[in-house]
């Protein structure tokens, strides 16, 4: 259909611009948001292939809540450019030549008989009401139930972490300490004193 | 209908651009954490290609792990980096030789 393949075509150069933005361009807060870009188009090219579900957390998950974090920390670094840049292009030719050797091995192989459409026929549209969602669900809470437990307690440690790295305490914070407060004996802090009432004049 | 080569291929460019970007911003911290993130979305597609094309969820499911621990280590990266900046006022790697490595 040449309707989808325009579709690939697009998104597919958006991606490789957007990817050749984020390594090239100049300030970090760019750079982000080009990787933005580059997550949205891969989402797009995903829903190509009726992975919807997994398109959709691409977006929520990567674009809303990533990225973000990734903005906000290159918004609150005050960052020295000039420096950075410094040598940018010095290593250009050796990476270059080991990324395009890359591209042409993948292409020989890739070429290759066995990933022709002949080998790999396009397995077609799938039945009406087939849905991504429960497909993955089910698979999911039951053949991989136990990595899906795994997965959750990385996501913990990552917390836990993140948390616990850049906690910073003040050394002029006042705070209370509950063992010492309960700890305490009544008679060290209040005296009991016995005085004869006034008279009356 | 595109073939699955296609959707290799791009996948390979996709890495092999991120592995340029190691290359040359090899002093920015940041950057290279986005590189990284960028393979790492290469990966996903190749993996979501063969779901796709053999008929087989098992791979989608294994983009779901992968984007959970993408989610964790750039978390826990950008902790780290935080960090480095707070102690050290730098985030350029030339600058981090105090472990004389």
């Amino acid at each position: 259909m040449a309707f989808q393949q325009g579709i690939f075509y697009f998104f597919a150069t958006l991606l490789v611009f957007a990817a050749a933005m984020v390594i090239t361009v100049r300030n970090p807060v760019k750079a982000a948001l080009f990787l933005v870009l580059a997550f949205v188009s891969a989402a797009g090219l995903w829903l190509l292939l009726q992975a919807e579900f997994l398109a959709i957390v691409l977006v929520l998950v990567y674009v809303g809540a990533v990225m973000v974090l990734f903005l906000f920390v290159v918004m609150m670094l005050d960052i020295n450019l000039v420096r950075l840049r410094e040598g940018f292009g010095e290593y250009l030719p050796i990476g270059g030549l080991v990324a395009v050797l890359l591209v042409a091995e993948m292409i020989i192989i890739l070429g290759s008989d066995q990933f022709s459409p002949a080998q790999m026929p396009d397995p077609g549209a799938l039945p009406a009401g087939h849905s991504n969602t429960r497909a993955l669900g089910r698979l999911l809470y039951t053949t991989y139930a136990y990595p899906f437990e795994i997965a959750a307690v990385i996501l913990l440690t990552a917390i836990v972490a993140a948390i616990a790295l850049t906690l910073r305490r003040r050394k002029d914070t006042k705070y209370q300490n509950p063992s010492q407060q309960i700890n305490i004996n009544p008679r060290e802090r209040m005296r009991v004193i016995k005085m004869p009432s006034e008279k009356k004049g | 209908m595109i073939p699955l080569a296609h959707y290799l291929i791009l996948g390979a460019i996709l890495f092999s651009l991120s592995v340029v970007g190691i290359f040359l911003n090899r002093k920015n911290l940041v950057i290279l954490l986005m590189a990284i993130e960028l393979m790492l979305l290469a990966v996903n597609l190749n993996f979501i290609a063969f779901s796709h094309y053999l008929g087989d969820t098992a791979g989608q499911i294994f983009v779901f792990f992968i984007l959970t621990v993408a989610a964790a280590e750039s978390a826990i990266g950008l902790a780290i980096l935080v960090v480095v900046f707070r102690n050290r006022q730098t985030i350029n790697v030339e600058d981090l030789s105090s472990l004389k490595g």
